[in-house]
């Protein structure tokens, strides 16, 4: 954390929030109007997730609350007191990727890499929520992420895979819940 | 898997994954708006709300006395600047007087940066921001090219690197008079912008005694330097620009942009590290594809051969700049007609400049080129390639000069099959399947294989491994990738012993990346490096005592896993590692650069090409299309890396999805406004408007366009998309759309 | 966004207490809110939390209909098991609104309050009368692409932007509310209101009132209804125009019919004069055109938005075929049915 970031969030208006990030429980005081991205991103240094509108237009800032994916760019992080978030820098365990990261780099699901930290936190929500079997189900599931490079059809390609991989795997933790 | 020989020829031509991959799926790559520093400062930036007129009143004080907030810079305190105009113009700048952040009180464009609120926090400096009130004096402004006109002109100073319209050949009015089959028409497409999906970002850090480290979203690295030297007056030892990471760009970080411009102001006035990122709202002050207006006529006779052509078109620009792209030469060199003329203008209007986005000026005339071409098809009642063929150019007959190669033919014939062209029903309206109707369109698409002079460094180390350096950029493009393959192969490393770095303005001398032209001028210069460096790696393993190379040729030697070896006996060799201890060397380090033939350009010019074939499916009663098919058929030289390769074109043909369907940036000519400043109301195309897009690499041939081979592909993608769903629009419903973004209203209103 | 300050509401009743201060506004999913206070649209100065009331559940009501907590958020309402089998209309509005991500924050209460998509209401730099009472409309002469046809005023031409929000309409949905006078309940028919003189105003709560609950009567259309939204990419944009439908079909006669219309007005549209037109009718292609006429009585364009009143026409049309064919549209193939 940057002193500044520092300095600030003890200003008055502040609020005490405990929040876990990634595994890791962090007792904050959040001004209320930091959202859950600029908590993230200025605050934490967690700059995997990204800002692309700060509106909820585009998806970049996809994040996994309780394991759901929303958008943290319009979410007040006061407001996600004794939540878990999980956020791209927690989906890789012991330096090996996530199905869904491994299948992104092997289908080549990006270009430019702005928008993949939201891909992939959105495509993990969408294995987790299991509404979608076809292709035609994870396009239609998929677009709250947009991506100007233009990567869709390797995305969608990335998380076929990823599903497919999924099911075979009984021993993969998210099989389970 | 990437268990592949490392031998010479092992990495190119292969389909890597990136190289850079792991840290874009991680989060781990950092782009500009991410990297800390101490103590930084966020500065927020309030728009003009008026188009055109005079600041008369700026109140800053309850901004400034908002907790947090260190300063609010306006036109009335801010920090004084260079005074000439060519300080400001970068090495992309169109001709004219390039915009002054905070010059003075004059507002020339709706959303102009006014001022720049900096605080302890970006909360803060978003908070004070609502706070600054801002009386002004309007003017009137005109935003509309359809009342611009006649103001028109020929721009009267060529943009650099930006070829006029060809001279006109023969007599194209008379001809055009004469011949039994023509057309004339008139073809637009909307206003567009780039929406990257970073939005313009700089991070200054201040690292005292004035020495700066920028963390710019750029595509030239030295450009923004230079930019910045230039126009406050510092020495290029004291300021360093780094990108390694660009969220997209497609043309938006050519140019620095005024946001770099105001967090090296604060930065400089303040003496401490800060960062200003645009709103995503505020990107759409920056440039956009222009406003053009374009009428295309074409006569043939009967057997389809053409006998004049005339293409003219007129572009939007800004009141202080003469931005040009390349529009109607496109039509000059595609197809031959002994008869042609062209014409480009621009008009003023009170907007910002207008700025180079993805295949720029090639989008907009190859639209309008080859829907005029469907079209003069269908009025001869001939097969849209057919027609294509009986007027194949062999020679660009805009600069009289050779192909250094053109494989379109086989792009014709290998798009066509894959397909399934010769499914298609000849007669619009004819293929249905339920209530809808199916429509298959092609076009042809162009983009010039251009290269730039540029440097690069190869070095290599005691432990084997080598470090590739070059200051271009990889927006997204692969270029990490292929350089990475040229220089393993070059070398006969594994991929994984091979480091690269870019966008650093330290780093060896590159021109913007931009023009598709960055795999082919960087590429080339790092294969002369790594040649270098081969060299000296060779003559000292033969110069080693008891080399098992020391008799034996340098053309007999080959690079493999990591060891010179002797060709066909693999036994006898040297591991690099080796190599280098035994000669006592730490590094073996070679720059060189690799610039375009300049004899080879006196008689040949380089293209890129492609065939573009779209089926769509029309719900003519609801106006709702879906662009369910797309096959691109590219022809683009050397193809590096197949993977990555592929991602490019598929990029470029949802871009061109989008200029199709979707993309319009809307302007309130009232307000002198773009009001759909945002990515709810500005539509590009989500997941579930894209179905299936087949790209294939057409085989092609080319030791002249480049030292390696390579044409590049960045742009050719999009080239010709909108023109062949245009074409495929009128095949599923019989209606021409000749005004892009073919939305639902003109669907069911045509 | 300005400075606020937030308070967690440990009960209905201190929310209620809470929005005594007209420059407090409750939050719950965000979504609209937050997006508006960062455009500086909306400048609330206290923010009231309702996200930890026990609002959030979908239960039994009295006479066979169903009750939805007001801070049930879109997702778990469109795939509740109970209203996808009972009332496959709402799923399927909802399935066609925003995107996963938002569906998952957004609530019931929240999409209700949903704010219009103007172009105009979103920009500050420009003049509005829903947004600056007094300062003018500029979509009147100006873009007006996506506004509205029917109800408008010269005041605003501004349209409701909800997909839930038309199928609740058709459903015939009850809000209830919690205010400083009691809870009372509001027809959906009469939740929103038009523009008139006071643009400012969307809906008929009164100072102070929280929704707590909508609740849907008894099931009522089986297999014959639809969700049909036309807009300007295949996902994740609001309505040009849609269209939600329910029909109750009995021996080749429509018994009952219900139709709303999304993105046409600054409420979810509907006139009984057509739904009544069709009852005791057989489903026939003649008699869809002239409910549909009726229901697009006094329709008026502005310019560039004269093309929804046909495409109106045809898409109430083509959604009334879907529902009496028992082919609901679906929301992920894009191919019209």
């Amino acid at each position: 954390m940057s002193p500044s970031a520092a300095d600030a969030s003890a200003s008055v208006g502040a609020i005490p929030i405990r929040i876990t990030i990634n595994g890791e429980s962090h007792a904050l005081q959040v001004e209320p109007w930091t959202t859950l991205l600029d908590l993230l991103r200025l605050h934490l240094d967690l700059t995997g997730t990204k800002k692309g509108c700060d509106h909820g237009q585009c998806g970049a800032c996809t994040v996994l609350v309780d394991g759901k994916r929303i958008n943290s760019c319009l979410t007040l992080a006061v407001m996600k007191d004794g939540s878990e978030v999980t956020t791209i820098e927690g989906l890789a365990q012991n330096g090996d990727l996530h199905p869904v990261q491994a299948a992104f780099v092997e289908y080549d699901a990006f270009q430019c890499g702005y928008c993949t930290p939201g891909q992939i936190c959105s495509a993990v929500g969408l294995i987790n929520e299991g509404h979608a079997q076809s292709r035609e189900e994870i396009r239609e599931l998929m677009s709250g992420n947009i991506c100007r490079c233009g990567a869709y059809v390797n995305i969608v390609d990335a998380v076929e895979h990823a599903m497919a991989h999924r099911r075979q795997s009984p021993r993969n933790p998210e099989a389970r819940s | 898997m990437l268990n592949a020989e490392h031998t010479q020829g092992a990495h190119v031509g292969a389909p890597r994954s990136r190289v850079d991959g792991r840290l874009k799926v991680t989060g781990a790559a950092r782009y500009a708006a991410e990297f800390p520093a101490d103590s930084l400062l966020h500065g927020v930036i309030v728009s003009s709300a008026v188009t055109r007129g005079k600041i008369k009143r700026i109140h800053t004080g309850d901004a400034k006395a908002q907790p947090g907030v260190v300063e609010v810079f306006t036109h009335e305190n801010r920090p004084s600047t260079a005074w000439f105009d060519y300080k400001y113009r970068d090495e992309t700048a169109p001709p004219g007087s390039p915009f002054r952040p905070l010059y003075d009180d004059e507002i020339q464009f709706s959303g102009q940066a006014i001022a720049l609120v900096v605080a302890e926090t970006f909360e803060a400096a978003r908070a004070a921001a609502m706070l600054v009130r801002v009386e002004y004096t309007p003017a009137d402004h005109a935003t509309n090219l359809d009342l611009q006109l006649d103001e028109a002109y020929v721009p009267p100073k060529k943009r650099n690197g930006i070829k006029p319209p060809p001279k006109p050949r023969g007599d194209a009015e008379a001809a055009f008079a004469a011949a039994p089959v023509k057309l004339q028409n008139e073809y637009r497409v909307a206003i567009e912008h780039h929406n990257p999906m970073e939005p313009h970002a700089t991070t200054v850090v201040w690292k005292g005694g004035g020495k700066l480290t920028i963390h710019d979203k750029t595509q030239g690295s030295q450009n923004s330097q230079s930019y910045v030297t230039n126009v406050f007056g510092l020495s290029a030892d004291d300021v360093e620009v780094i990108s390694p990471f660009v969220g997209g760009a497609f043309g938006s970080g050519l140019r620095p942009q005024h946001q770099l411009f105001l967090a090296v102001m604060a930065a400089l006035q303040l003496e401490r590290s800060v960062r200003v990122e645009l709103t995503r709202d505020q990107t759409f002050t920056l440039g956009y594809r222009p406003c053009t207006i374009q009428q295309v006529s074409l006569a043939a006779n009967r057997d389809g051969k053409l006998q004049s052509v005339m293409h003219n078109a007129t572009a939007g620009t800004s009141r202080f700049e003469d931005y040009q792209e390349v529009v109607v030469n496109w039509s000059g060199l595609l197809y031959d007609s002994p008869n042609a003329s062209f014409d480009y203008r621009l008009a003023k209007l009170d907007t910002y400049t207008p700025s180079d986005m993805r295949a720029p000026g090639a989008t907009l005339g190859v639209f309008a080129l080859e829907a005029a071409m469907d079209e003069l098809s269908c009025e001869l009642g001939m097969d849209p390639i057919e027609l294509r063929l009986r007027n194949y150019a062999d020679r660009d007959e805009n600069d009289d000069k050779a192909f250094t190669s053109k494989e379109l033919r086989a792009c014709y014939r290998q798009g066509a099959e894959r397909f399934g062209w010769s499914r298609r029903s000849s007669k619009p309206r004819s293929m249905r399947e339920g209530r809808e109707l199916i429509g298959m369109g092609m076009a042809s698409g162009v983009w010039e294989a251009m290269m730039q002079k540029t440097a690069a460094r190869a070095t290599l180390t005691a432990d084997g491994k080598l470090e590739i350096a070059c200051a271009t950029a990889d927006i997204g493009t692969g270029t990490y990738t292929i350089l990475a393959q040229i220089a393993a192969d070059a070398l006969g490393l594994p991929l994984e012993r091979v480091s690269v770095k870019l966008g650093d303005s330290s780093l060896p001398k590159s021109p913007v990346e931009g023009g598709s032209w960055t795999a082919a001028s960087a590429g080339s210069a790092v294969q002369a490096a790594c040649d270098s460096v081969k060299q000296a790696l060779l003559t000292a393993a033969r110069g080693l005592e008891g080399s098992p190379l020391a008799n034996v040729d340098l053309d007999r030697i080959v690079l493999r896993d990591g060891r010179a070896e002797v060709a066909a006996h693999s036994s006898a060799g040297l591991a690099i590692e080796d190599i280098m201890r035994g000669a006592g060397k730490q590094k073996l380090e070679a720059e060189e650069s690799a610039a375009p033939s300049k004899t080879a350009m006196l008689t040949h010019v380089g293209y890129t090409h492609s065939a573009v074939f779209a089926e769509v499916r029309v719900d003519e009663e609801l106006g709702v299309v879906r662009v369910t098919r797309i096959v691109n058929a590219v022809a683009a030289g050397k193809i590096i890396n197949p993977k990555t390769a592929r991602s490019q074109i598929l990029g470029g043909v949802v871009m061109g999805i989008g200029m199709a369907l979707e993309e319009e940036t809307l302007v309130d000519h009232h307000l002198g406004r773009f009001m759909n400043h945002n990515l709810a109301e500005y539509h590009v195309p989500v997941n579930a408007d894209i179905h299936d897009i087949d790209v294939l690499f057409v085989e092609e041939h080319d030791e002249m366009v480049s030292p390696i081979g390579v044409k590049g592909l960045g742009e050719i993608g999009i080239v010709g998309t909108a023109a062949a769903i245009a074409n495929a629009i009128h095949h599923a419903t019989g209606k021409r759309m000749r005004d892009l973004p073919i939305t639902i209203d003109k669907i069911i209103g045509a | 966004m300005n400075r606020f300050s937030y308070v967690r509401a440990a009960s209905a009743a201190e929310a209620v207490r809470e929005l005594a201060d007209p420059a407090a506004r409750i939050i719950a999913g965000g979504t609209n809110l937050l997006d508006l206070m960062k455009y500086a649209v909306e400048k609330p100065t206290r923010l009231v939390d309702i996200t930890h009331l026990p609002l959030a559940t979908i239960e039994d009501a009295p006479g066979g209909g169903v009750r939805i907590g007001a801070l049930v958020t879109n997702a778990a309402l469109a795939y509740d098991d109970r209203i996808a089998r009972d009332y496959p209309l709402l799923s399927s509005a909802l399935l066609a609104g925003a995107s996963p991500q938002l569906r998952n924050a957004a609530t019931t209460g929240g999409n209700l309050l949903q704010r219009t998509r103007c172009y105009y209401f979103y920009d500050p730099a420009t003049p509005c009368n829903k947004r600056e009472p007094g300062s003018g409309c500029s979509a009147i002469g100006g873009l007006n692409r996506i506004h509205a046809i029917l109800g408008a005023s010269e005041n605003c031409i501004a349209t409701h932007p909800s997909d839930m929000c038309v199928a609740l309409a058709a459903l015939e949905a009850v809000i209830h509310v919690e205010g400083p006078d009691g809870a009372r309940a509001i027809p959906m028919a009469d939740f929103h209101r038009l523009p008139g003189d006071s643009p400012e105003i969307d809906t008929t709560l009164r100072q102070g009132e929280l929704i707590t609950s909508v609740e849907l009567p008894p099931p009522a259309f089986g297999q014959n209804h639809t969700y049909l939204k036309l807009r300007d990419r295949l996902s994740y944009a609001f309505a040009l125009v849609s269209v939600a439908v329910g029909l109750n079909i009995e021996g080749g006669t429509i018994k009952k019919a219900r139709m709303a219309l999304g993105g046409v007005a600054h409420k979810p549209w509907r006139k009984p004069e057509a739904e009544q037109a069709l009852e005791g009718q057989a489903p026939t292609l003649e008699n869809f055109g002239r409910a549909a006429e009726l229901l697009l009585q006094g329709a008026r364009g502005h310019g560039h938005n004269d093309f929804k009143i046909e495409l109106a026409r045809r898409a109430i049309g083509r959604a009334l075929s879907q529902a009496a064919e028992a082919r609901p549209q679906s929301q992920t193939d894009k191919r019209i049915r």
